[in-house]
Formats: structure tokens, C-alpha cells, sequence
């Protein structure tokens, strides 16, 4: 089994030094891990005392304007500090190398600076903490021009962000085309990588267009530019439209990774090859590129022509497609498995359920005449939420539990973390499903005050951040808290190349590269051939 | 309990079929993959360690299937929300236009008759009507749940909502894009009058019969003025500062001016802020408070005094 | 320590991180050696990525530059008009010539001629210096004549399509200077040198952004 005389990659080299100037991906990935979970925390705070406010329609625990700012905080450290960067820069970094057979990226070192740049953006924006912004995460304009916060400030940390964005992106997709172990065709790759791969692409592409429109909203802030100010003859649309050319791929490099550890852990926990391989990996690509082209559906009562709007609607229901083929490819995978409901499993058992929730009312506000009665409302807030909650971070908890005993050479106790899972999963149900119905009553969003008939309806949701509160600390202690003992190379029994090393992996990950002869998900007894 | 707000446009009831359509497949959905998830996670538990497995990767029919069902449910739900959503966007012949203006963080009315209502809208019922409206300053977003409809209004084009009332009563309305610190503050009623009534509210008649104006305290009046009107939007009545000056404590006060001259705020320094608000301007504030000249009576601007007189 | 020592050490802490941290085994010096082969295709690859980023990041500015001309053609023909084209053109050659100069470098170390390398980055680098001094002075002259970002939308997009330009003209100096730098250090040769090709192709990219530029901005009308 494990050689303790072996050094792994956390215990060699010990000191600030050793972390801070590291090039080893695994490190990097444990400090992106820890980075993002702290943002995770502060931007969830807010969220509380949004939902504590609340509790009564008139003013509670905060005035108006310290509300707005909340939801802006809320929002765009969500967004730019922990779910854009999240589940690729995290398990993405530490994963990649160890599943293709390689020794670390392609770049480390650019590796490295991708984490640093993460850190100059996230100072930048905590600076902006002194004025923050109230213009919501979306900073639309004229509004953002106006307000008197500190917008600029935060606009440059996200525009630092996307530097970050970019160059993990770049390096992963280099990494995957050049490092993969001899023998590791692409219909051997594992599914993350996969994953990675189409979010590789979309944050290559995607990101630089936010990157012109954030600096063109500093430009009029500062310069007076008039791209967005129709008091200059700009456009304030145009701003929307540049903002959402981004904002839209953006979702799908918050959903794809977690979609990928979804592929991982399913096979594990049922013994089985994952269902239609090839249609997943797939239509991760088909999803990348078509979220290209429907960035209008968040601009259905823009004022944008009704021709523009029928376009949009119909390539938002294309991409649909694709994204129910998965799901039912993960649930054909349990079909005549041997079904083991770890804690990782059961929050991928979740993950599926919860988006196809949310993923079905996005059809709801892809219909034009729908959107029309449900944009800016509750409904959309519970929409996003099922998918990034229900779907991000569920996808996010079961890979934390996944590969612990991988990266930490411990495990947890299951039962406390199979509670926690139950409490976060009725908690975050109790929170989001009223707000549909608050949405079809038509509550708009980003609201302090509510009209009076809301409000029972709000008090259950913010009931239901307690149950997941709760839930959420008996998760984080249970984490934090292993079993004693050595949890072995691979208590899985998976057959991916990740699980092939000690746990916790040395720093140069295999001592020889494997060549690698058989399909990926190699798991049962071969009683039917393959079609 | 209600999920939907009352159907009162004749747009409404497209929206809540296609609405009923998209729950009944996604409910339908939903059973399905539940069910499935729980079944499978059930009959093929896993019993020892070493269970046998069939390695299945593919099946041709089921997913031919499961790429088709969906397809075609995505393929009738857009239809549907297609087809509703041109009816809407085409204006009816005998269409009447009123100008709307969102202003942060009040709506202005103006009709076709010369006509000037802020936050009311008043409509006859089944009369196709258009607004054509447009923003004096940032995003605004003019949304009537009752009536399913909802636009954005912007500072350097016009845009449009077309409806017709189909029932009687009062609805709501809400400013739906975020535009600063008293958006959930910029409120309204759509008044659906009958066709006997609108043309007794036309006249000017209307108003004063409907409302209880005559029967209440003056002061009590002012403090509902206040809401409707959109004072709350930006005068606060607790002492707390923000775009305007509170009115608390307000009455007698001594008030500085930018122009360097100051005055006592008696009962006539108040009704020139309401009519003439530009005129003495309150060192501190901008010049952004829109006149009221036309919109409200005298005896309004009375009431409204008098409620000033009580915030001590 | 003087400030010149401690901003050497932090220059030399970013740009060698790993001379930070002890090796992590006897025979690992920190650096990840990977075949020619691999260590070329790959950086092409990653700089190929990189450029399709700064296209796209451009793309805005062209697409906004679209939108605008098509709602205010005549404040585009005016605004067009009062540019120095005179001095944009000197500037186009200025660029064009440059690219030129990086092109042969590329060549020249291939066939390691370490001499010619250097002379072609040095005039390379000139040649993008005189365009930030030709591009100082335009600049200077429209502020003197009241002329500002915010005067009206061709001259918010001018300002901001030129600056935007101008920001990655100096970022693909200090690339050059990084390189030249090394090259006089012996880091480069026919055996190694995808560093000055890939260097060489993101000054390309710069002036190949400028080559849109100009017309659009100068010679309209």
C-alpha cells in the first residue's frame, strides 16, 4: 500500500513560501479551494441578512441602500470570486494532470500566476469595499455611470478576475492536447476533462468581451466616455447586449465542471461504464458553442425587435437538448448498477433532480410570451438558484466528499455528512421553491420593500436558510474533522487514473506515465458488446 | 393557494395557458426522473461487493427517444410562447395611446385628452390601449402583473406595451428594473374603469365621487397623498436623509437656499416646493423633484400641509 | 537593502518562482522539462489561444465602432475628417515596417544569428516607441483644441479603440525588452527559440489590430 517514507505533495515543502510560489497544479488547486470557500462564506453571509431582512415587507435589519448593496455583493462575489472561477480552478487544477497521466499542466508556472491574478482581482474588489457598489451584479447602465459607490473599483477587480479565467482556460486546453498518457486517445479522456475542456473554451472566448465592456463602464465613469449614456447618444442596450455576450457562456462554465463530476461519480457508486460516453462529451462541445448565441434571452423586454427575440427563443430551446440527453444518460448509468449511496453519490443523485428543476423553468422563461410576465422576478431568482445551487455547488459538495480521501489521505464520517447533505437539501428547497410561486404572483426582484400579500411566502423562504445553514456547518466540521487513520489509495475502487497513486498524491504524481489500453469507465462484466 | 396573480388582459390568459403547458411537462418531468431516481437507487442497491454489472453503454432506442420527447416538448412549449407573444405585440387599430414617463422614482401619465395622472392609470375596460413610454433617466421597467405585461423604459427611444383590459378593479404596478436606492418604492394602480365610468373620470367628475377625499380628516388625507403620489419615493418621514429632505420636524423650520437666501417653511414655502420645486432649492439636494402643477388640487395640497404639520 | 534591491528581488521572486522553494526531489530542479517537440507546438498552441482572446477582446470595439457609424454616419465622416492622416499613415508604416523587423528576428535566430537578432528587436522596439510619440502628440493636440473622450461618440470610440491599442503596443514592448534581454544573456538559440516566434506573433497581432484600425478611423469619407 502507501509508503510513508514517501513524501506526498502536501507534506513536501512546508512554510508560506512553499505554498506561495508553488508550481505544483495539486497546491495550486488546495489554495484556489480554500480561496473560493472563503468567498463562498462571506457572499453566503450576505445572502442571510438579505433573506433576514425579509422577513417583514417594510424596513428590517438594514435600510434600503445598505439592501442594494448587499444583493450587489452577494451577486457578483458569487459570480466573479467563487462560481466562475469554482469547481475548474479547484478540482480542475488538482484533477486534469492526475487523470490524463501527467505530471502537472503544461504552464505550471503560468498556473501559478493564473492563482496570483485571482488574488490581485479579489483585493481589488475587497478594496472596493469601502464605497461597494449598488448597481446590482449586472451593472447596468445608466445607472452604473451615475451611482456614487465605488464601481470602478469593483469593475477593475472583475476585469483582474478575468485575466485569471483566461489563463486557466488557456493552460487546460494546451495541458489536455499535449500531456494526455500515451494511449489516452480522446475517446479515453475522462469525462471531467471533457468538462474542463468545453469550459476551457468558453472561458478563453467568452471572457474577453466582459473584459472591453467592463473597462469601456470605467471608461464613461472616468473619462466620460458615451458608449451606454443616452444623454451622450450611446446606447444603454448595447451595454446589455456586450454584458450578456459574456454573462451567458458564463453560466455554462459554472455549470459544465460540476456536470463533469457528475460523470465521475456516477459510474464509481454504480458499477457501471457511464451511459452514452460519447453523447456526453459531446454535447458538452454542442452546449459550449450554442451558449454563444443566445445571450438575447435575458433581453426579451429590452426593446429589442420582436424578430431578434423569436431568434433567441428558438436557439434557447435548442440548447436544451442537449442538456436533457445528459441527465438521462447519468440515470441510465444506475440501470442494473450496484448502487453504493456514499455521501458524494447522494449529492449527484440530488444534483440531478435539482437541475432538471431549474433547467426546465429556464424553458419556462425562454418562451417569449412567459418571459414576458416573469423576467426580473422571483422566478428567475429561484430559476438561477436551482441551477447554481442545485446544480454548481451540489455538483461542487459531492466532488469535495469524492476525492477527500484523494486529496487530504483521510475520510470522513459518512453519516454526519449524509445529515448534513439532508438538511442542505430540504434547506435549500424550503428557501427557492416558494420564490417560483413569488415569481408567478409577480414579486419583482431586488426589491427592499414588498407588498404586504408576499409575505408569508417570503418568511418560509428565509426559514429555509437556517435548515441550510445549519446543514452547511455540520458539513464544513465534518470536513474538517476526518476519521483518524489512512484512507488508502483507493477506497472506491475506482478505475480512473487519479485513484492509481497514493493518497495523498506524491508532488510528481506518477513515478512512471501509464500507458493506458481500455476504455475509461471500465467497470462490470462485458455481457452485452458495445452498439 | 393562488399562484397566479388575477388573469385582466386579454394577453393574460395566453400567457397563463402556455404557463399551465410548461408546469404540466415540467411537473410530468419531474415525477418522471423523481421516480426513476428513486426506483433505480432502490432495486439495484448494492448487495456485495462484488456484484455483476452489465456493461451497457449504449442503446440505440432509448436514446433516439429521449433526444426526440424532448425536442418536441421544447418545440411546442416555444410555439405557444411564439404565437401569444406576436398577438401581443401587434396594435390594434383603435388603439389608444398614453405617453407614460418613468422618472426615479415616480410614473407620469399623460393622456391624449391633455390628461396628467402620476402613479394612477386610469383605462376603460376592453379598450385596446398602446403606451408609449420612455425614461427621463436611468432603466426603468413598467410591469403590470394582473395584465402580464412588461417593458423596459429607456432614455433615448420610445417603447411600446400594447393590452386590453378585460376586468374591472385595481391592479398593481411595479417598476421591475432595478434603478436605485427607492425602486421598490416606485409604485402605481392601473384603474380599469367601465366605459361609463372612464368617461365620468374624463370629464373630471370621477375622482372626487370615487374617492372618500371628502369624508376623511385632511390630515389623514395627506399622509395617503403621500404614498400615492410618490413622496415616499424620496421624502422620508422619520428624519432620515436621502435624495430629498425629510419631513419630519420640517414645518417651521428654517430652510437655506442655494441661492444664499433662506425662509421659515410655512404653508405657502411648502405649496411652491409642491408647484415650483426648482425655485428655492434646499442646499444639499439637486434639482431633481418634479413639479406637481396640474396633478394635484388645492384642497390636496392642504391636506398634504396638514400631514407635514404632524411629523414633528 | 536599498529600493533597488528589494524591487530586484520581487521581480525576480514573480518571474522564478519556483528559486523560492526547495526542489521537490533530488533530480527535479524545479522546472518541468518537457521534449522539444512538445515545449514548441505547446507554446504556439497557448499564444495562438492567447491572440484569439485579444481578438475578441477588440471584436467589442469593432462591433461597437459598427453600431455607432451606422446611427451617426455624418459625426463619423466630420470626426474621420479632423484626424491627422498624415500622421496615421507614417504611423500605419511605422508598424507595418516593425512587424517586418520582428519577422526577420524570428528568421535570423532560427539561424542563429544572434547579431542580426538583436538589431532587428532594437529597431523593432524603436519603431514602437515613435508610434506611442507620434500617437502623444495627436493626442495632445486634439485635448489643445477641447477635444476630449467624451466630446461626442466617434471621438469616445477613437479614444477608446486607440488606447485600448496603445496599452497592448506598450505590453508588447516590454515583451520584446524582456526578450531582447535575454537574448544577450545567451538564452536563445537555432534549438531554442519559440519564445521570440511567439513573441513575435503577438506583435503581429498588435499591429494587425492597428492595420483595422486605421481605416476605419481615418479614412472614412
Amino acid at each position: 500500500m502507501s509508503d510513508t517514507s514517501e513524501t506526498n505533495y502536501l507534506d513536501n515543502g512546508k512554510g508560506f513560501a512553499s505554498w506561495f510560489y508553488t508550481v505544483d497544479h495539486k497546491r495550486i488547486g488546495v489554495m484556489y479551494l480554500i480561496a473560493i470557500g472563503i468567498f463562498f462564506i462571506i457572499a453566503a453571509f450576505a445572502s442571510f441578512l438579505i433573506r433576514w431582512e425579509h422577513l417583514t415587507p417594510g424596513e428590517g435589519i438594514v435600510s434600503a441602500h445598505t439592501y442594494n448593496v448587499l444583493f450587489t455583493l452577494h451577486g457578483s462575489m458569487m459570480v466573479f470570486l467563487f462560481i466562475v472561477p469554482g469547481v475548474a480552478a479547484s478540482f480542475g487544477n488538482f484533477l486534469i494532470p492526475l487523470m490524463i497521466g501527467a505530471k502537472d499542466v503544461i504552464f505550471p508556472k503560468l498556473n501559478l500566476y493564473s492563482f496570483w491574478l485571482y488574488l490581485l482581482g479579489a483585493s481589488i474588489f475587497l478594496f472596493a469595499l469601502a464605497a461597494p457598489a449598488d448597481t446590482g451584479w449586472t451593472f447596468y447602465t445608466p445607472y452604473s455611470i451615475d451611482s456614487g459607490t465605488n464601481v470602478i473599483m469593483i469593475t477593475l477587480g472583475v476585469f483582474v478576475l478575468g485575466f485569471s479565467s483566461i489563463l486557466t482556460g488557456i493552460n487546460f486546453i494546451v495541458t489536455m492536447h499535449k500531456l494526455r498518457a500515451p494511449g489516452m486517445t480522446w475517446d479515453r479522456l475522462p469525462l471531467f476533462c471533457w468538462a474542463a475542456y468545453a469550459t476551457s473554451l468558453l472561458q478563453v472566448l467568452a471572457t474577453p468581451v466582459v473584459g472591453i465592456t467592463l473597462l469601456l463602464l470605467i471608461g464613461e465613469r472616468y473619462f466620460g466616455l458615451g458608449f451606454f449614456d443616452p444623454a451622450k447618444g450611446g446606447d444603454p442596450v448595447m451595454f446589455q447586449h456586450f454584458f450578456w455576450f459574456y454573462s451567458h457562456p458564463a453560466v455554462y462554465i459554472m455549470i459544465l465542471p460540476a456536470m463533469g463530476i457528475i460523470s465521475e461519480v456516477m459510474p464509481v457508486f454504480s458499477r457501471k461504464p457511464i451511459f452514452g460516453y460519447k453523447a456526453i462529451a459531446y454535447s458538452s462541445l454542442a452546449i459550449a458553442l450554442i451558449s454563444f448565441l443566445v445571450w438575447g434571452h435575458h433581453m426579451f423586454v429590452s426593446g429589442q425587435s420582436k424578430l431578434v427575440n423569436i431568434i433567441f427563443s428558438v436557439i434557447t430551446f435548442a440548447v436544451a437538448v442537449p442538456t436533457a440527453i445528459k441527465v438521462f444518460n447519468w440515470l441510465w448509468t444506475m440501470y442494473k448498477g450496484s448502487i453504493e449511496l456514499s455521501t458524494a453519490m447522494l449529492y449527484s443523485l440530488a444534483f440531478i433532480f435539482l437541475f432538471t428543476i431549474g433547467g426546465l423553468t429556464g424553458l419556462f422563461l425562454g418562451a417569449l410570451a412567459v418571459d414576458v410576465h416573469l423576467h426580473d422576478t422571483y422566478f428567475v431568482v429561484a430559476h438561477m438558484h436551482y441551477v447554481m445551487i442545485g446544480g454548481t455547488v451540489f455538483g461542487f459538495f459531492a466532488a469535495l466528499h469524492f476525492w477527500y480521501p484523494k486529496m487530504w489521505g483521510v475520510m470522513f464520517d459518512e453519516f454526519k455528512a449524509k445529515i448534513a447533505f439532508v438538511l442542505i437539501f430540504i434547506g435549500f428547497n424550503v428557501i427557492f421553491f416558494p420564490q417560483f410561486i413569488l415569481g408567478t404572483l409577480g414579486m419583482p426582484r431586488r426589491y427592499f420593500n414588498y407588498a404586504p400579500e408576499f409575505e408569508s411566502l417570503h418568511q418560509l423562504s428565509t426559514y429555509g436558510t437556517w435548515i441550510i445553514g445549519i446543514g452547511f456547518i455540520l458539513m464544513m466540521y465534518t470536513l474538517l474533522k476526518p476519521i483518524p487513520g489512512e484512507a488508502g489509495p483507493n477506497p472506491y475502487k475506482s478505475l480512473s487514473l487519479e485513484w492509481s497513486m497514493d493518497s495523498p498524491p506524491p508532488p510528481l504524481n506518477f513515478d512512471k506515465i501509464p500507458t493506458i489500453t481500455e476504455p475509461v469507465y471500465n467497470y462490470g462484466t462485458k455481457i452485452e458488446k458495445e452498439s | 393557494m393562488n399562484w397566479l396573480p388575477t388573469s385582466a388582459s386579454t394577453f393574460a390568459e395566453g400567457v397563463d395557458f402556455t404557463l399551465w403547458l410548461a408546469t404540466i411537462i415540467s411537473v410530468i418531468s419531474c415525477i418522471l426522473i423523481g421516480f426513476l431516481l428513486i426506483y433505480f437507487v432502490i432495486k439495484y442497491k448494492r448487495k456485495t461487493d462484488n456484484d455483476p454489472t452489465p456493461a451497457i453503454t449504449h442503446d440505440s432506442f432509448l436514446e433516439t427517444l429521449w433526444t426526440i420527447i424532448p425536442t418536441i416538448l421544447c418545440i411546442v412549449i416555444f410555439i405557444y410562447g411564439y404565437v401569444y407573444y406576436d398577438q401581443y405585440t401587434v396594435t390594434p387599430k383603435n388603439a389608444v395611446e398614453i405617453n407614460v414617463t418613468g422618472k426615479r422614482w415616480i410614473w407620469t401619465f399623460d393622456y391624449s385628452n391633455g390628461k396628467k395622472t402620476l402613479n394612477d392609470l386610469y383605462v376603460p375596460i376592453n379598450q385596446p390601449i398602446r403606451l408609449v413610454m420612455q425614461s427621463d433617466d436611468v432603466l426603468h421597467s413598467f410591469f403590470v402583473p394582473a395584465f402580464r405585461v412588461k417593458q423596459d423604459l429607456m432614455g433615448n427611444r420610445y417603447t411600446y406595451i400594447n393590452f386590453t383590459a378585460t376586468k374591472e378593479g385595481v391592479y398593481d404596478l411595479y417598476c421591475t428594473e432595478y434603478c436605485g436606492a427607492s425602486h421598490s418604492n416606485m409604485l402605481g394602480k392601473v384603474h380599469v374603469l367601465s366605459k361609463a365610468e372612464y368617461a365620468l373620470w374624463e370629464d373630471g367628475s370621477a375622482k372626487k365621487v370615487k374617492s372618500a377625499s371628502a369624508d376623511i380628516p385632511l390630515d389623514k388625507l395627506g399622509e395617503q397623498l403621500y404614498t400615492k403620489n410618490g413622496c415616499v419615493a424620496c421624502h422620508s418621514i422619520d428624519g432620515s436623509d436621502g435624495i430629498a429632505p425629510s419631513w419630519k420636524a420640517l414645518f417651521g423650520a428654517k430652510r437655506a437656499f442655494t441661492d444664499g437666501t433662506s425662509a421659515v417653511a410655512d404653508e405657502n414655502y411648502i405649496k411652491e416646493s409642491i408647484l415650483y420645486p426648482t425655485e428655492k432649492l434646499v442646499t444639499g439636494y439637486g434639482p431633481i423633484m418634479p413639479s406637481y402643477k396640474g396633478l394635484l388640487d388645492d384642497k390636496e395640497i392642504t391636506a398634504i400641509i396638514e400631514y407635514i404639520k404632524t411629523l414633528k | 537593502m536599498g529600493i533597488y534591491d528589494i524591487t530586484t528581488k520581487i521581480i525576480k521572486s514573480i518571474a522564478y518562482p519556483s528559486e523560492m522553494v526547495p526542489p521537490i526531489t533530488e533530480e527535479d530542479d524545479g522546472h518541468h522539462h518537457f521534449d522539444p517537440e512538445t515545449e514548441h507546438s505547446s507554446m504556439k498552441l497557448g499564444m495562438w489561444l492567447f491572440l484569439a482572446t485579444e481578438l475578441l477582446l477588440f471584436g467589442g470595439l469593432f462591433a461597437a465602432y459598427a453600431i455607432y457609424r451606422a446611427k451617426y454616419p455624418e459625426m463619423f465622416m466630420n470626426g474621420s475628417k479632423s484626424l491627422d492622416v498624415v500622421l496615421g499613415t507614417v504611423n500605419t508604416v511605422i508598424l507595418i515596417f516593425s512587424s517586418l523587423t520582428v519577422a526577420i528576428a524570428v528568421k535570423a535566430i532560427q539561424e542563429n544569428r544572434i547579431k542580426l537578432v538583436k538589431i532587428m528587436l532594437w529597431i523593432t522596439i524603436v519603431c514602437a516607441a515613435i508610434f506611442a510619440v507620434n500617437k502623444y502628440f495627436e493626442y495632445s493636440y486634439k485635448f489643445g483644441k477641447g477635444i476630449f473622450p467624451g466630446t461626442d461618440i466617434f471621438y469616445s470610440i477613437y479614444f477608446a479603440a486607440t488606447g485600448v491599442h496603445m496599452l497592448h503596443v506598450f505590453i508588447g514592448m516590454a515583451v520584446l525588452g524582456v526578450l531582447l534581454n535575454k537574448v544577450y544573456k545567451g538564452k536563445y538559440s537555432k534549438d531554442n527559440f519559440t519564445a521570440i516566434e511567439v513573441g513575435g506573433l503577438y506583435w503581429h497581432l498588435v499591429d494587425l489590430i492597428w492595420i483595422y484600425l486605421f481605416p476605419l478611423l481615418y479614412l472614412v469619407g
